[in-house]
Formats: structure tokens, C-alpha cells, sequence
């Protein structure tokens, strides 16, 4: 089973060279540090930065210079700053690659649901609903099961959608899994899961075709 | 050269009221309009309406207004980071439009530059779709979202001059571009502001004319919400 620094290591696989890459609040961010060095990737942060650096030194944190989480950070050599419809233009546009985020619930045709519990949390969606709706290629990060020990790969979500058939790749503590016409594809398990301990923490349906390998990462 | 310069923020704020509806630049705490805020809660105006991606936190920013009961409706993407807030909401003193932080910033944008609506993916199938007219283009399922009216966009630049050409400093531009010249009156305040002439016309990220006032703030906090460092090694 993986911790989260394990399921931002798998997914960091998954950046390729050339990458610009939007991450999410949470087990999202992780992933920047396990990216190889040996290729270029820009992280993106919907309030307006493209190539975000790490945080900065203490005594040289600046107010003016955040991410989408609203902490402080610092910039890489070619970075940019812009405004807010720009950044979405991005987005929208599809000019960002990949988008990584976490989510409460997934469903097996794709709809993903991370923006709200009704009566318990009404925070807002932020920048997920547009990042959901425009990428062209979305990885959730998350874990498997719920605190209750519940299934989060449903047959359909039951909490308010912030995106329709969108999600096409989900990496848990547990598998890889593809989103894929029949529901969902596993691909991997994670190092001492079996396939039987996924299937039983999978609500929705479960494709599994031939062997299925562990994960490297 | 048309100068736009005002003496202080009196004079900035001059000809709001209650029942407005007020854009206010910023993301979180960062770029956000301190002066102009402070002045609102001086002026005491009541039953606003806030566009702002954000609320402030509980002490800071727009939690200010909230502290003091003058919002009745905020319109924004997140609000996660103040407890009044939700508790205003969750009570039903407030009203609340939950908007797609995209979606908000080119409904900002859409008003600048004179489109009455426009259509996007986000939030298509999910609630916030809900009554709007829906479209397909090319496969794909669109939604159709007006543009923005408001009275004032109070906005907040690194440096301005006097013919109200704005430069922002990093992240703190997020919002504030958007928002000069998608309400009936943009007023800026700045840092530092300079005469005519002084900031290389190459550089201006919004032009003067969509700054109808522009002012030099006072005593910018520019607190930060989530202090992130790591140690030198």
C-alpha cells in the first residue's frame, strides 16, 4: 500500500518532458518533488504564475508571490506572471497538459465529484470546475477509501458533481486505474495489494483484464 | 495626458452607496485593495453586493465588511479561509453565488471588453449550470454565462501614474487587470504613483482608460495567509 509521497511518486511518472502541469491543493503538490530532473516541466498555479519554484527561504517569503493554495513561493528561471482570465485562458484552451487533483468521490464513467458535502462543507470550487471541464488529461490523486472505510470509485457519484465524464486516469494508495467505457481499468497494484483488496474497496465496476503488475515507482 | 489622480481615498470612494454591487480585486490576501476596503468600512454603506474571488479571512480583507454586517450577497469562487463567513451563510444572513473561479474572472472580463455573455465548459452537468441556457459546439456541452454589472471595481497595482497606466507585482495581479473597466467606475490604488511619463509605456499591464481614479495608498499590511519556507541547508 502506498502513503501519500508514494501515490505523488507514481504519478510523477506521468509528467513527460514538455509538460506544463496544473496540481492541485493536497497530495497534488507533492508530486513536483518527485519529478525527474532530467526533464522540463512548468507548473502552472490558476492565480497567475507559470513555472513555480519551491517555497522560498525563510526571511525571503513575499506577500505579492503565492500559489493557488495561498502560500508563499518562489519562481524558476522562464516563470511568468498574469492575470486570472489569462490563466484560465490557459486552461480553457487547453495549452496545459496535465492537470493533477485530488477528489472525494470518482465515478466509473468519469464524473468526479471534490467541491462539496451539503449542510457540512460549502467552501467553493475554486479553480476546479474549470480545470475539470477544459484538461485534456486529468489524473486524480487520492485515496482509495474514504475515513468510514467506504469505496471513493463509485458507479456514480453521490455528492455534488464539479465535473462531467472528465476524469481519465486515478492513482490511490492502492492501483492505477483507467476511466474507460466498461468502468474502471486497472492497470497496476500498488507494492503487497492484491487484486482481490481492490476489487473489495471498488464500489464501481472493476475491469480487470490478464495479469495485473505491481507498480514501480 | 488625462490626469485621474484624486487626493486620497475619500475622494476615491466618493459617490458610493448602500445597495451597490462592488468588485474588489485579489486572490486570498494577495493584491487585494486595503485602502479601499478600510474606506468601505469607515463609510459604514450598507446591503452590498461583492464580487471577489475570495472573502478575506476573518480579521483581513473583505472579513472586514463581514464582521460589520455591510455585505448581503458575495459572489465568489472559494471562501473557505472565514469562519464568519460561513457562519453568515450557513444562518442565511448572507447570500452566497458559488462561481467557477475561471468562470468569474472572464465574467469580470467579458464587461471590460463589452461581450454580454459568453459560453464555457466549466460547470456543465453539475449545479451551478442549473437554469442556464446550455449549448453544444463541436461535440463538446457549453453553458452561457453573462457578463458582470457592477457600480465600482476597486482595484489594487503595484505602480500607477497619473493618467492611470497600472503595473502589478506577481501574483498580485490575479484578478485586478480584469476587473479596470468592468464597472461603472474602476478606481485603483497603488504603491507608489508616479507622474506622467515615468513608467515605460512597454510595460503598462492595463492601460489609463479603463481607470477612471487612481490614488497613492497608505500603510499596506499585504498580510500573508499560508507562510510556506523551507531552511537553508
Amino acid at each position: 500500500m502506498l502513503d501519500k509521497n508514494g501515490i505523488a511518486k507514481r504519478i510523477a511518472r506521468e509528467v513527460k518532458d514538455g509538460y506544463y502541469v496544473n496540481l492541485g491543493i493536497g497530495i497534488p503538490t507533492l508530486v513536483a518533488n518527485f519529478v525527474r530532473d532530467d526533464i522540463s516541466v512548468e507548473f502552472q498555479s490558476e492565480n497567475g504564475v507559470l513555472g513555480m519554484g519551491p517555497f522560498p527561504f525563510e526571511g525571503e517569503e513575499d506577500a505579492d508571490i503565492i500559489n493557488a493554495g495561498k502560500q508563499t513561493i518562489t519562481t524558476l528561471p522562464g516563470a511568468s506572471f498574469f492575470d486570472s482570465a489569462l490563466s484560465f485562458g490557459m486552461i480553457r484552451g487547453r495549452h496545459v497538459h496535465l492537470t493533477i487533483l485530488g477528489a472525494m468521490e470518482v465515478a466509473e464513467n468519469g464524473d468526479i465529484a471534490n467541491w462539496k458535502i451539503p449542510g457540512k462543507m460549502v467552501k467553493g470550487m475554486g479553480g476546479a470546475m474549470d480545470l475539470v471541464a477544459s484538461a485534456e488529461n486529468i489524473i486524480v490523486a487520492m485515496m482509495h477509501t474514504n475515513k468510514a472505510g467506504k469505496s471513493k470509485l463509485l458507479k456514480r457519484c453521490t455528492l455534488p458533481l464539479t465535473g462531467v465524464g472528465c476524469v481519465k486516469k486515478i492513482v490511490t494508495n492502492l492501483a492505477v486505474l483507467e476511466v474507460t467505457s466498461k468502468g474502471f481499468k486497472l492497470l497496476e497494484r500498488a507494492p503487497g495489494v492484491s487484486v482481490e483488496e481492490i476489487k473489495t474497496a471498488t464500489e464501481g465496476r472493476l475491469v480487470v483484464e490478464g495479469e495485473i503488475p505491481e507498480m514501480k515507482i | 495626458m488625462i490626469n485621474k489622480t484624486v487626493s486620497d481615498v475619500r475622494k476615491a470612494l466618493d459617490g458610493v452607496a448602500d445597495g451597490m454591487t462592488f468588485m474588489l480585486g485579489g486572490f486570498g490576501l494577495c493584491g487585494i485593495p486595503e485602502n479601499a476596503i478600510a474606506e468601505l468600512v469607515r463609510l459604514g454603506i450598507k446591503d452590498i453586493t461583492c464580487i471577489s474571488n475570495n472573502a478575506g479571512v476573518d480579521d483581513f480583507g473583505l472579513g472586514l465588511l463581514l464582521q460589520k454586517h455591510q455585505i448581503k450577497k458575495m459572489i465568489s469562487s472559494y471562501v473557505g479561509e472565514n469562519d464568519e463567513f460561513e457562519r453568515q451563510m450557513l444562518s442565511g444572513e448572507l447570500e452566497v453565488e458559488l462561481t467557477p473561479q475561471g468562470t468569474l474572472a472572464e465574467k469580470c472580463r467579458a464587461a471590460q471588453a463589452g461581450f454580454p455573455a459568453f459560453y464555457t465548459p466549466a460547470g456543465y452537468g453539475t449545479e451551478v449550470a442549473e437554469g442556464k441556457e446550455t449549448r453544444e459546439f463541436g461535440g463538446k456541452m457549453y453553458v452561457l454565462e453573462p457578463a458582470y454589472k457592477a457600480d465600482f471595481a476597486f482595484v489594487k497595482a503595484w505602480k500607477g501614474d497619473e493618467a492611470g497606466n497600472l503595473i502589478f507585482k506577481g501574483t498580485a495581479r490575479n484578478f485586478n487587470p480584469c476587473m479596470c473597466g468592468a464597472a461603472k467606475v474602476t478606481v485603483a490604488e497603488v504603491e507608489e504613483l508616479l507622474p506622467a511619463g515615468s513608467l515605460d509605456p512597454n510595460e503598462i499591464h492595463v492601460p489609463g482608460i479603463f481607470v477612471q481614479r487612481i490614488f497613492q495608498g497608505k500603510h499596506y499590511e499585504k498580510r500573508i495567509e499560508q507562510r510556506t519556507v523551507r531552511k537553508k541547508e
